[in-house]
């Protein structure tokens, strides 16, 4: 599985992470997420789609919209472990 | 329960009898002459088991229920006739496919379509074997006393439970409501059959992995082994591939399991074939008036015998070519069309010798009727 | 670089994934706030069995790491039913659609109902027979087309509803794709109800459903999807509406307590043995 974690961005709060192969394009998740922090990769995965990244990795409110919108199983949503 | 004692009762009387000693407690079924009274009793019977009695709102759900319950683990059946038979073949089906052991009783009635629902007939014959659609291989047994019915009937579960696959146990009208002696066997003058459990459960578990004699050990729902049991064709795992390897290998496990144990399930019965020069073929019901036929005619020094096939499918093929070997005439007799005539005739690949008898009066025939018959066919 | 391991991991067959429904689809939505409700309520994942028939949303206990089987078509109720009497510890669900509960599974459908039959039963309704190519469906309203009803349906569509509620069911809610956590929230009350429970969800189905009807994305019919499915409370089902045009309405329209079909059939074993042999 080709995998992408969003890491090491002092200021956010939450981390979105996408297991690339899953994402179907479908797009729901950036269309649903309320602050618009997600869009789609140029690149393609396995399956020939497009998946979802985090563009604004601080703008995410940790809202799991887009977590339980996915029908994929491919994008979920942590908390940032803060010290 | 019981406890090895003599009754007197009818073939649906001592199948539940059967089924109750085979350790049988979910019955699912939909009332249907002649079958009614096995669902009549068991009714009755199995909540003072503590067993299960579901009336189906059809037999779509009757069939579907008892493979669900065996999923889960319990010796299960149902019983109708003709026109139910043919609403569970799809339900027969998913027991094929999923390899789920049941029982199920088909009251044969004279048919097609509705018939005549309290009168006998034998017209069920192929679609006990080919009922259902595509490719598969069916134990189906055949009793002809009530006596027979109620051993067939424990046979038929140690059967389900040995092969995982579903048993048709055939009747008729006249098996059904006829009444003879019955003894009812304890339960340590029988051998009862449970199904074979996987060992420990694993990631690598593959519920439909076959032993020495072709036969997986499939876990029963609730059991942790995580199992899927699918309609679609599957792989080893239970997993669906669209590939025709994993179809090819489906569709010889399934069937190869059957055939290639045929001879070990196959039953029959032979009298006065050795040296018989006219061999009557009949089955259940025919078979007991064939029976007194053969016995007459042994005593006016006619070389007649018998031969039986309990089990009509597997039908028992290199049985019956023995007793047939010094033969001049195999004479199928029947109450239908003709069906068991067709099993004869592939068994010993000819048909130069074979004759069919076929009765199409709802009432058994007197032996001596069936005596003409058998002379005319031979003269004629 | 770790292992992303989503956290509903251990109830999915992995290695099946990614699963065989369109990009869109609501099912997999489905399936997660099944999941959801499934590791809320701790339920033991062994004592959990999932039945489906025939259809997409049939192919969902090929997915989940649960007992499944996958059976005939408007068959899965019996084969549950009976999988519950057997093993009566165990939780059993049915997932099935609109094209396989509402239409050749109907009658099992009111009669489990009728019976108060130890299931849940979740009903995808994406108003179309999807996994055959988008035929038309008993649930199709008739102000859409289908490849069986390029003209418009010939019939009102029926609402499962109603349906399941004349037929007695003690437990009777509708959500949609749109709310998958008060999905969630309902399913976990569905496994804590005494026998029946009835769940319809409505769904999209963006490549047949939404692309034959001209909706341009899968966002485009969720939003349609999402503007009809209005929540109401205290609504009897038979107020419930179900227009394509104005409203579905959703949420809980039955919820009364009655003793379930295995309590039924406890009750008659005890009095059976009560009467000795």
């Amino acid at each position: 599985m080709n995998l992408q974690s969003q890491t090491a961005a002092q200021k956010r709060s939450f981390e979105v992470l996408v297991i690339n192969d899953r994402c179907k394009e479908c797009g729901l998740c950036i269309e649903l997420c309320p602050p618009k922090v997600l869009d789609r990769l140029d690149n393609y995965n396995n399956f020939g789609y497009r998946p979802t990244y985090i563009k604004d990795e601080a703008g995410c409110i940790g809202c799991k919209i887009c977590e339980y919108a996915c029908p994929e199983f491919a994008i979920f949503v942590r908390k940032v472990d803060k010290k | 329960m019981s406890d090895g004692k003599l009754v007197f009762t009818h073939g649906n009387g001592a199948i539940v009898e059967g089924a109750i000693s085979a350790g049988c407690r979910f019955y699912a079924g939909y009332p249907i002459t002649p079958s009614s009274e096995i669902a009549e009793e068991m009714s009755n019977r199995l909540p003072k088991v503590g067993g299960i009695y579901v009336q189906g709102e059809d037999e779509l759900a009757s069939i579907n229920m008892i493979v669900g319950a065996s999923m889960a683990g319990a010796k299960a059946m149902t019983a109708t006739s003709g026109p139910g038979f043919s609403l569970m073949q799809e339900g027969l089906g998913l027991a094929i496919a999923t390899e789920t052991p049941v029982v199920i009783v088909d009251m044969m009635r004279a048919g097609p379509s509705t018939g005549i629902a309290s009168k006998a007939w034998q017209g069920d014959i192929m679609q006990a074997r080919f009922g259902s659609h595509s490719d598969y291989e069916i134990i189906s047994i055949y009793p002809w006393s009530v006596q027979e019915a109620f051993d067939l009937t424990v046979e038929s579960f140690n059967l389900a439970e040995r092969y995982m696959t579903p048993v048709v146990l055939l009747g008729d009208a006249i098996l059904a409501r006829m009444r003879e002696r019955l003894h009812i066997k304890a339960p340590d003058e029988m051998n009862i059959i449970l199904r074979k459990k996987p060992g420990e459960s694993s990631e690598n578990y593959l519920p439909y992995k076959r032993d020495q004699f072709l036969v997986p050990a499939i876990a029963s729902f609730g059991e942790g082994f995580f199992v899927l049991k699918d309609s679609l064709t599957h792989n080893e795992r239970g997993y669906y591939y669209e590939k025709p390897e994993v179809q090819e290998k489906y569709v010889k496990g399934i069937n190869e399991k059957i055939e290639k144990n045929a001879r070990d399930i196959e039953k029959w019965d032979a009298v006065l074939t050795e040296d018989a020069e006219v061999v009557i073929v009949a089955a259940g019901t025919m078979a007991r008036v064939a029976y007194s036929m053969i016995m007459e005619a042994r005593k006016k020094n006619r070389k007649w015998g018998l031969f039986r096939p309990i089990t009509i499918w597997p039908f028992p093929e290199d049985q019956l070519k023995n007793a047939t070997k010094n033969a001049r005439y195999i004479i199928v007799i029947e109450m239908s069309t003709g069906k068991l005539v067709y099993p004869v005739k592939w068994s010993i690949n000819e048909n130069a010798r074979v004759r069919l008898v076929s009765w199409l009066n709802y009432e058994a025939p007197s032996p001596e009727e069936l005596e003409r018959l058998c002379e005319k066919e031979m003269n004629g | 670089m770790e292992e992303l391991v989503h956290p509903l991991e251990r109830y999915l067959r992995s290695e099946k994934l990614p699963h065989m429904w369109c990009p869109g689809c609501g099912i997999g939505t489905v399936v997660q706030a099944f999941l959801r409700a499934v590791d809320e309520l701790k339920i033991e994942q062994d004592k959990i069995v999932v039945v489906s028939g025939i259809g997409c949303t049939g192919r969902i206990p090929q997915y989940v790491k649960f007992d499944g089987a996958h059976v005939l078509h408007g068959r899965a109720i019996p084969v549950a039913l009976g999988v519950k009497l057997a093993r009566p510890d165990l939780k059993v669900v049915v997932f099935g659609g609109d094209g396989d509960l509402a239409s050749i599974g109907g009658n099992h459908l009111i009669h489990a109902a009728r019976r108060n039959a130890d299931l849940t039963v979740i009903m995808v309704n994406n108003f179309i027979y999807g996994l055959t190519g988008g035929q038309v469906a008993p649930t199709t309203p008739k102000e859409v087309v289908t490849y069986t009803s390029p003209y418009s349906p010939d019939s009102k569509p029926v609402d499962a509803v109603k349906l399941v509620s004349a037929a007695g069911a003690s437990f009777v809610a509708r959500w949609s794709t749109a709310y998958p956590v008060l999905l969630k929230e309902s399913i976990k009350k569905a496994f804590n109800h005494r026998g029946f429970s009835f769940i319809e969800v409505i769904s999209q189905c963006p490549e047949l459903f939404g692309r034959i009807n001209g909706f341009k994305s899968t966002y485009d019919l969720y939003q349609k999807i999402k503007r009809i499915g209005i929540i109401r409370r205290g609504i009897s089902p038979y107020e419930a509406k179900y227009d394509w045009n104005t409203e579905i309405s959703l949420g809980e329209f039955v919820n009364f307590d009655a003793p379930s079909y295995y309590d039924q059939l406890k009750e008659i074993i005890e009095r059976a043995r009560g009467e000795g042999k």
